[in-house]
């Protein structure tokens, strides 16, 4: 007897009902979006899924134009699904393994959004830049 | 002293972006089963929190809950250690042996006295004076008591910890007790398991570092984050079970099509534990889903509460708890938030408050 041998048929997802409980609270927090611009977060990795539940949401939800990557302390995949303002945002640690899960209801995941500490950071650095592109000496 | 400077400080002097530090706080809000939107109170009771001293014992024990604790991946064993807690005494992990080790606890002890935390996994015997396992001469029971004097608070690691587990198991040759058997006087958080999920372990310790605090606890000082529900309220079989559909044996239809596993005596109602959601092995599976019902394993005494193939509906088990969890449990639509005081926090985010750290915080 081989592995061939063993019939294994996968559960029928559409019956079990999980993914269309996601889809409901997505819309229902979507609907909150559009009417008092409230954003709004989702942990997938809270939730109840089996693989091919998981796989089916993603496929129901979908890809829209934009996708973005991070890079920080491992990468991060961002995107906008099918529906506009309904976004996957997923984090991986260094290794690859998944850290975050996240469904994010904006117009632009607050991820993506330069952080002020970073920003001020980034002119002083930008600031040494211009002094020693003018070939002054850089202050230490 | 290092020991001294904060969370945020550490990862600033390592280059780390304030937009890593936001991530890493979205995956702490995931590990410790906090709502997504927390990440920025957690952010803020991060950049204030000091690195705490932890000592680690580990007496009648199989080494499960440290091997499932090196299989951490968020965060990694490495970060927590480096960057979260300042270990100062684990007898496995640590590079130090012999008397160097013991002198590393002595001293960790002694510098902390009053603050550190104490980690334990294994239960301790009692029996003949504690004979059955003793460490550098001295028994658990004395090494215990002494290091519980001065810790700010006890997890105990794993359910020998917890509740005795394995070595407690009739008929209890060694007299094995829990840690809280013997610990009256100081807060002892439970994270049963055998083992239990490393970023249970790891959510704790995360917990204590961003509030300075001990979780919510439930009636068996468990963190309610994680074991606030059933296996079968968050089993994604459940839907099954409501449908009547059940594999009668692990090789029928029922079994291929993944039918409920509770006529082949799988415990998920009446165990309370985060493997349905949290998962093992980096997030890809638990018990259930790979065709096995659940043991139980994060209950007080599974070892003896009968055959791990017996239903519970069998005469056997305690059919009244049965009946009382299906109740219960069918009124569990609710998917949303895998969190603590839950209905609190609904109700804030209802009415569009912003989560403080104090909201966050156990009551």
């Amino acid at each position: 007897m081989s592995l061939q041998d063993i019939h294994i048929k996968v559960a029928d997802a559409h019956s079990v009902g999980n993914v269309e409980a996601i889809l409901n609270e997505i819309a229902t927090r979507l609907d909150d979006f559009v009417n008092t611009s409230e954003t709004g977060l989702i942990d997938l990795k809270s939730l109840p899924f089996s693989t091919d539940e998981y796989e089916r949401l993603r496929a129901m939800l979908g890809r829209g134009e934009v996708t973005a990557r991070l890079n920080s302390i491992g990468e991060s995949e961002i995107y906008e699904t099918h529906f506009p303002g309904v976004w996957w945002v997923t984090h991986y640690n260094v290794e690859g393994d998944i850290v975050a899960d996240l469904i994010e209801i904006a117009s632009v995941p607050a991820i993506l959004q330069s952080q002020w500490e970073d920003v001020r950071t980034g002119l002083g650095r930008l600031r040494q830049t211009l002094t020693s592109v003018r070939g002054e000496p850089v202050e230490p | 002293m290092k020991e001294q400077e904060t969370l945020e400080q550490r990862l600033g002097e390592q280059g780390v972006s304030r937009r890593a530090f936001l991530k890493f706080c979205a995956a702490l809000a995931t590990m410790m089963a906090l709502p997504p939107s927390s990440a920025s109170a957690i952010a803020a009771a991060l950049a204030k929190a000091k690195r705490p001293s932890v000592i680690w014992l580990s007496f009648q024990e199989c080494t499960g809950c440290t091997e499932s604790l090196t299989r951490s991946h968020s965060p990694t064993l490495e970060s927590l250690i480096f960057d979260m807690i300042s270990l100062d005494y684990h007898h496995t992990l640590q590079a130090a042996s012999g008397h160097a080790a013991e002198q590393a606890r002595d001293e960790a002890m002694k510098a902390f006295y009053g603050k550190y935390l104490l980690l334990v996994d294994g239960s301790i015997p009692l029996k003949d004076g504690g004979v059955y396992s003793t460490i550098a001469g001295r028994t658990n029971l004395d090494m215990l008591e002494e290091a519980a004097k001065g810790a700010a608070a006890i997890v105990a690691v794993g359910s020998c910890a917890a509740f005795g587990g394995l070595p407690n198991a009739q008929p209890n040759p060694t007299g094995a007790v829990a840690v809280s058997d013997i610990v009256k006087d100081r807060p002892i958080v439970n994270i049963s398991g055998c083992p239990p999920i490393p970023a249970v372990i790891t959510g704790v310790l995360a917990h204590y570092l961003t509030f300075g605090e001990l979780p919510a606890l439930d009636e068996l000082g468990r963190p309610k984050a994680f074991y606030g529900e059933t296996i079968h309220d968050r089993c994604y079989r459940r839907p099954f079970y409501d449908q009547g559909k059940f594999a009668k044996t692990f090789d029928d239809e029922g079994a291929r099509n993944g039918w409920c596993l509770y006529e082949l005596g799988c415990k998920g109602p009446t165990t309370h534990n985060a493997c349905a959601t949290t998962k093992w092995n980096g997030g890809t599976s638990f018990p259930i889903e790979s065709g096995h019902g659940c043991i139980g394993c994060s209950e007080p005494k599974f070892w003896d509460a009968g055959s791990f193939y017996t239903p519970l509906s069998a005469p056997a088990a305690d059919v009244a708890t049965v009946a009382q969890v299906s109740m219960v449990a069918g009124a569990g639509a609710a998917v949303a938030m895998g969190a603590l005081d839950r209905v609190k926090k609904q109700k804030l985010q209802q009415s569009r408050e912003k989560l403080t750290v104090e909201d966050l915080k156990g009551d």
